[in-house]
């Protein structure tokens, strides 16, 4: 077995070779059937090792930070008036974010999925874009487009809106970095659907609105709430395309990472910790709720089928 | 003709018209495509091209210029020792994970996948400080690593840690569920035919899920050249340096030089577009070859 050369290395102490060797025994008791290929410990310890390594022990660090303050501390930290206008405008700018998104998301995964146009397979493409753009590219670059004299800019400015350097702006780079999670989940859900409950609708007399509405609605529903709630997760952590088309204005448009990183500026890790507890307790909520999202439609979709 | 009547439909049933009950009115397809385009146009097509030419804007001497700055050198160097050290890393986890996840059936799994997935959840500035809290000078390892004269945060190595958090599930994640997909059987047979574990691992199970790998590296990259807020909290900053491309995109402008920080975006941009490409070509390739093993499975059957 490949798991034994862990326990044969030679330059290993007695005591970290009786642990390597009790690792791997704990490793083939957790194994629920035994299996004939190899590298099961080395594969699983090393997973193991490298997560705790990189992942698991630096969160830690955050948690027992935490745990050092005073509650008064901590609660004077992340209830100061300037932290709650930034998780105001963090979360408003992400809802709204993510509703633009799961209205345009839904318009964009449906032509793409039911129509033909041309240059369909690369507008397809270009959807990942914000996937693929660095966000501090994507940020100077809806700053140039949004200023005053950009070529969007130019056209709201008159109009009396201002889009750069405003909580529009923090909505607008919301939006871009949040449009292919919404898009990418309802294309696989889209083009899933059987046609069969369309057609019976449709040959039972409804129209095609009501057919949408009723039928295809409804049964995408799981995928397209789970769009809007992984575009609202990223958005809430964003910090690269926001902080240069908002301006960074105390109290106005300043976002929760920045404060983070302004904090550790000014050397205050104790206050920045604080703030990051509260912006991970609220993504951890979120992952929670993405993830019985993910199971409930799964579990709908393999119901169907 | 928004509905299609059952007398048409008893009428012709070659003609187009049962199929427009399945579909929307020719307008408003045509409405829904516009939106769909000029959505897309002004989300993400403008500020794409607004890169190119605010680099441009002076000329492209100025833009060549951009790039003869050492400042800008060192970022780009440094961005693909950053990279060229997060990614083979990832790489390894990700095939190790992989294959324990995959081949094997033991207790805790769907955690430990859960635990895989946690960087994609934590927002990129709690990465950084997260490093920061660990190795910083008022961190756990800090007096001790300040003894030692060893520099972690505001260095090079602060920069690679805090990329390989970020990056840490692409490559796990990509392979994960295609090896389960495709179980253990090849495996198995392969062994009982003689071969070692390795064997196994290089002539069976590698071929068998190239194209995901590739796909998982190429995301891996992309995030790991062009990361920002993890990496800006533990770089410090320091101009020629710790900056990374993405950092020296910010400090150019800042400084109001927006052909040199656009240049250096260009690049970047660059890098997006391409690694998009990559994806789409290995996308296509991974559906032909599942469609030939569907192919080739059917007439064995």
């Amino acid at each position: 077995m490949r798991d034994d050369k862990i326990t044969d290395k030679r330059s290993l102490t007695v005591p970290s070779r009786w642990a390597a060797a009790c690792t791997v025994e704990a490793m083939k008791l957790a194994l629920k059937q035994p299996s004939v290929l190899p590298g099961f410990g080395l594969t699983l310890g090393y997973t193991l090792l490298y997560l705790s390594l990189i992942v698991l022990l630096p969160l830690l660090a955050l948690v027992l930070r935490t745990t050092s303050m005073t509650w008064a501390e901590f609660w004077g930290t992340v209830s100061n008036p300037r932290v709650v206008a930034s998780y105001r405008l963090t979360f408003g700018a992400s809802l709204v974010a993510a509703l633009v998104n799961t209205v345009f998301g839904f318009i964009v995964a449906w032509t793409l999925v039911r129509y033909t146009f041309p240059f369909k397979k690369l507008i397809d493409a270009v959807v990942d874009l914000p996937f693929a753009l660095p966000t501090a590219v994507s940020g100077i670059a809806l700053t140039a487009v949004y200023a005053q004299t950009g070529w969007l800019g130019r056209w709201l400015q008159p109009l009396g809106i201002k889009s750069a350097f405003s909580p529009l702006g923090v909505m607008i780079a919301l939006t871009f970095i949040g449009l292919p999670f919404v898009v990418r989940t309802l294309q696989p859900a889209l083009a899933d659907l059987d046609t069969e409950s369309e057609e019976a609708a449709a040959s039972l007399g409804a129209n095609r609105w009501q057919t949408v509405r009723r039928i295809t609605v409804p049964a995408i529903m799981p995928a397209l709430m789970t769009g809007f709630a992984l575009a609202f997760a990223r958005a809430l952590g964003e910090y690269g395309s926001v902080v240069f088309i908002s301006g960074n204005m105390p109290m106005r448009t300043e976002i929760t990472s920045l404060l983070i990183i302004t904090k550790l500026e000014q050397y205050d890790t104790t206050g920045a910790t604080a703030i990051a507890v509260v912006m991970l307790v609220a993504s951890f909520v979120l992952l929670l709720i993405i993830n019985t999202l993910q199971w409930w439609s799964a579990h709908r979709r393999g119901a169907s089928a | 003709m928004s509905v299609a009547t059952p007398a048409i439909l008893a009428v012709d049933p070659k003609s187009a018209a049962p199929r427009s009950a399945l579909t929307e009115p020719t307008w408003v397809r045509w409405i829904l495509i516009a939106l769909s385009l000029g959505f897309l146009a002004v989300v993400l097509l403008i500020p794409l091209v607004a890169v190119f030419t605010e680099a441009l804007r002076q000329g492209v001497r100025a833009y060549l210029a951009s790039f003869s700055d050492p400042d800008a050198r060192t970022a780009i160097r440094l961005t693909l020792l950053v990279a060229g050290i997060a990614v083979p890393v990832n790489l390894v986890f990700g095939v190790m994970a992989a294959w324990a996840i995959a081949k094997f059936n033991f207790i805790g799994k769907s955690v430990l996948i859960t635990l895989i997935d946690l960087p994609f959840a934590v927002s990129p500035v709690v990465s950084g400080l997260i490093y920061v809290l660990l190795f910083g000078l008022q961190g756990w390892l800090g007096p001790w690593l300040h003894e030692h004269d060893l520099k972690i945060i505001f260095a090079v190595p602060g920069i690679v840690l805090a990329t390989m958090f970020v990056t840490f599930p692409f490559v796990a994640r990509e392979l994960i569920p295609l090896m389960q997909e495709q179980g253990s059987d090849e495996e198995q047979a392969a062994l009982s035919l003689g071969a070692s574990g390795w064997q196994c691992f290089w002539r069976v199970t590698l071929p068998n899920v190239k194209w995901g790998l590739l796909y998982g590296v190429i995301l891996c990259n992309a995030r790991a050249m062009g990361e920002f807020g993890a990496v800006s909290v533990v770089s410090g900053h320091i101009r020629g340096q710790t900056n990374t491309m993405p950092l020296h995109v910010e400090i150019l402008y800042n400084e109001y030089n927006f052909v040199g920080a656009f240049a250096v975006a260009s690049l970047l941009a660059l890098l997006a577009l391409v690694t998009l490409a990559a994806k789409s070509l290995v996308e296509i390739q991974v559906r032909r070859s599942r469609r030939s093993a569907a192919f080739a499975g059917g007439e064995s059957a």
